[in-house]
């Protein structure tokens, strides 16, 4: 009987007790951030959309090579002899044309691997995440400033010096060739 | 009917003209469509009113964009969504029962409504069992929710469904007679008159009288009303975590929303009879305040009662059955019946 008492005064005690608790928060301030309207700072290392500083760009391809889920999409073309693409930003020389460097952000693992390797700096995480879309193409991200006719034209000299090159190795093999050939003969004439 | 007529009469004279048939057609719809209406700003304004209550109390801001200001049309928003949303019938439901459940579940909360004194000229019936009617018309809400798990077809639905039968049969009992105990001390039953008995200033409510022993009943009844209304902790007929939706979970669209409507219609009502019963309906506590007019008393004390029903269901987890009908037979009955005893003997003696 005393047991049944103190139950009845035990739970009618600590429900005072709890809505004591939610009285206070009623007033405590809440500690939502209404996102659209309030950005929280992100911390500066903050991995989120990468970004890719063309101008420091040498086109090496240690950021494609260290992607593990293969979203990075490099195309270089040789720069001419007489080219002169400029210095990057800590003194590198650049010696291609950069003609593509696609990002798909849909792949992207957000591992940083990329960032690492890079020796110019040129890669990184920014703390922009922002970048939702409709469609998933769109998050294909194309930093390369080539235009379509540019990059043709690059394209086709490259080409065009392959094949001289080509066909110079195909002529000096030739010429080597023969020139075995020769010799041979020459011994062939001698042995006789 | 009479104190309603003279409330219309006065407020429009020329009612008085019509004839009979007319003016008692004209009156009585009006009421009604007044009523419903209230039901519904009741309902909406409720609903944000509990969102924002359960997400201040979790530090939460709760709605905050739609309409502007602290997100006030949000209820309105999800009210349209309820109605052009898909109504959706099981196929293998029982149609019929199926779609008078939510019927009956609201009618009978709007019927509540007929007997509440909002002030001392508007009462839209003056029964001279104001109360006896409201409980057994209230009660009605119980083959509604019954009806609507068996029409289902679906565990879920008929476990919630026979919870509610049990729960709101078992928690009548308290109920009544924590009521009992004021009935037998003012000897009527008329919602009207059981207030103007209580005239004077805030000592004479019922509340204090006998102190503490209606104090005590005024407590069993605010529990039992809980029960009642299947709110926290007591909402096992619809505990989401346990039954999906309990009694509501196959309905969707219009027919969910009127469940929702007679739900908070009901949590209006029982407090509206608290306050009615207990504290004293549209009398203000002192006579200094009488110029604030009675209905802004009457609603002003209801909408407090619905505070701390909203405030106690954020606050406790839900009940096990075996608890909750513990807490009926074993805790609320008893001392309901401990009170009526004293109280009978107080005034025998």
């Amino acid at each position: 009987m005393r047991q049944y008492f103190k139950n009845i005064y035990e739970a009618i005690a600590t429900i005072l007790v709890g809505m004591g608790v939610t009285w206070r928060h009623l007033f405590t301030r809440a500690v939502t951030v209404q996102y659209p309207h309030v950005k929280r700072e992100l911390p500066e290392r903050s991995r989120m959309q990468l970004f890719v500083e063309m101008d420091d760009c040498i086109g090496c391809m240690a950021c494609q090579r260290a992607c593990p889920v293969d979203c990075i999409d490099i195309k270089t073309v040789r720069a001419g002899k007489e080219e002169d693409l400029g210095e990057t930003s800590n003194g590198q020389k650049k010696r291609l044309h950069v003609v593509q460097f696609n990002i798909d952000m849909g792949k992207c693992c957000y591992c940083s691997d990329c960032v690492f390797p890079c020796p110019t700096g040129a890669i990184r995480m920014t703390p922009e995440y922002e970048f939702t879309t409709y469609d998933r193409s769109s998050l294909l991200f194309k930093f390369a400033t080539y235009t379509p006719e540019q990059i043709s034209e690059l394209q086709e000299r490259e080409r065009k010096e392959k094949e001289a090159q080509a066909a110079a190795r195909a002529a000096k093999l030739k010429a080597a060739e023969e020139a075995k050939k020769a010799a041979a003969k020459n011994d062939e004439t001698k042995s006789e | 009917m009479e104190p309603l007529f003279q409330f219309f009469n006065n407020l429009f004279p020329f009612i008085s003209d019509w004839p009979e048939w007319l003016a008692h057609t004209v009156v009585g719809v009006v009421t009604v469509l007044l009523l419903f209406g209230f039901v519904a700003l009741f309902a909406l304004f409720a609903i944000w009113l509990e969102r924002k209550i359960s997400a201040h109390m979790q530090d939460r801001l709760g709605p905050m964009e739609v309409g502007g200001w602290h997100g006030w049309a949000q209820p309105i928003a999800d009210a349209i969504k309820l109605l052009v949303k898909e109504d959706i019938i099981p196929a293998m439901a029982d149609r019929t029962l199926f779609k008078l459940a939510p019927v009956i579940v609201f009618t009978a909360a709007l019927a509540g409504f007929a007997v509440l004194p909002w002030s001392q000229d508007f009462i839209p019936a003056d029964l001279n069992v104001g109360l006896l009617y409201i409980l057994s018309v209230s009660s009605f809400a119980v083959i509604g929710l019954l009806m609507g798990g068996w029409a289902s077809n679906n565990k879920w639905s008929l476990y919630g469904a026979m919870r509610a039968a049990s729960q709101m049969i078992s928690y009548e009992i308290p109920v009544a007679l924590a009521l009992l105990a004021v009935i037998m001390n003012a000897g009527t039953m008329s919602m009207r008159h059981l207030v103007i008995a209580q005239s004077g200033n805030i000592l004479d409510w019922n509340v204090f009288n006998f102190f503490p022993l209606t104090a005590v009943a005024f407590f069993i009844y605010f529990v039992a009303s809980l029960a009642e209304v299947n709110r926290t902790p007591f909402d096992l007929p619809e505990g989401e975590s346990e039954l999906v939706g309990g009694f509501h979970t196959e309905y969707s669209s219009m027919r969910f929303a009127f469940f929702f409507l007679g739900e908070y219609a009901n949590m209006y009502i029982v407090s509206a009879i608290a306050t009615t019963v207990f504290l004293g309906g549209w009398l203000a506590p002192f006579e200094a305040l009488n110029f604030i007019p009675g209905p802004i008393w009457f609603v002003g004390k209801a909408m407090t009662l619905v505070f701390i029903q909203m405030w106690l269901r954020w606050t406790l987890p839900r009940l096990r059955v075996d608890q909750l009908m513990y807490t009926c037979w074993k805790v609320l009955t008893p001392f309901s019946f401990a009170i009526i005893l004293l109280i009978g003997l107080w005034k025998v003696l």
